[in-house]
């Protein structure tokens, strides 16, 4: 249903610096707005919910409704302090889950 | 995948989620007036303030599909001034909630970008809740070309 989720975070940072964290993931989100040829609703199936981690510490999340298009894109900044690996999880309205990894050495 | 504590409690999250938006599918339209019990619900009764929040969008979107836009809210993301949440409107669409940022202090600064379907013409709405309760919003209209949730 969705494909292997891609992020971009940066490799290497200072101690203190915001850095941007970018996160794509393949997906149709269909809205459960849209009909078939038959006039029949295609039911809602969409990723509902993001959540990011940084060493098992929840930094940013996400609740997402139909309204977020295709393939959703987040983007958002985390300080970071310290290195470590950040831990991205999808979930669609099925409840499977997609989730990928980074890591970041800071210093 | 490995199921840990935390992916649990994600799941849950997103199920309570489902249940309260995931309801029977209907064609009918979003209004001003829907957008703005949404608000009022997410604010708790707090009065939003214009200002203190810049929402970014396309003054026109040629393709309703995948309207990039981004919220940059003022806060030094500290344990004195803070963002919670910032919730993302779109006033003319089947339903008006379209995305909720759930922000820490891990975050630096209060910003983040989607992209979001628009149905057709109409008002994008940010309102972003404070640490200390407050309410910020902004609102611009974008023109669209080609509505984005065809059916």
């Amino acid at each position: 249903m969705a494909s292997k989720p891609r992020v971009k975070v940066p490799k290497k940072a200072s101690p203190g610096d915001v850095i941007t964290i970018k996160t794509l993931i393949s997906h149709k989100m269909e809205s459960g707005q849209r009909k078939d040829k038959e006039g029949n609703p295609i039911p809602r199936m969409i990723i509902n919910r993001f959540v990011a981690t940084l060493n098992g510490k929840e930094v940013f999340s996400a609740d997402i409704d139909p309204g977020v298009s295709a393939n959703p894109y987040l983007e958002f900044s985390v300080k970071v302090e310290e290195s470590g690996t950040f831990n991205f999880l999808w979930v669609d309205d099925e409840g499977s889950e997609y989730s990928t990894e980074a890591s970041i050495t800071v210093g | 995948m490995k199921v840990t504590r935390r992916s649990a409690l994600a799941v849950g999250a997103g199920g309570v989620v489902f249940a309260m938006f995931g309801g029977p599918t209907t064609k009918s339209w979003a209004t001003p007036e829907d957008a703005a019990a949404i608000i009022k619900e997410f604010s708790g009764g707090a009065e939003p303030v214009m200002g203190g929040i810049s929402l970014t969008t396309p003054e026109i979107a040629e393709n309703g599909n995948t309207v990039p836009i981004g919220v940059s809210v003022d806060s030094a993301m500290t344990e004195d001034d803070n963002v919670k949440s910032v919730i993302i409107l779109a006033e003319g669409n089947p339903r008006a909630d379209v995305i909720r940022f759930n922000f820490s202090l891990a975050n630096g600064v209060a910003a983040a970008k989607t992209r979001i379907r628009l149905a057709k013409t109409q008002n994008v709405v940010a309102v972003a809740k404070m640490g200390d309760g407050s309410v910020r919003m902004a609102r611009n209209q974008v023109k669209v070309t080609i509505g984005g949730c065809g059916g």
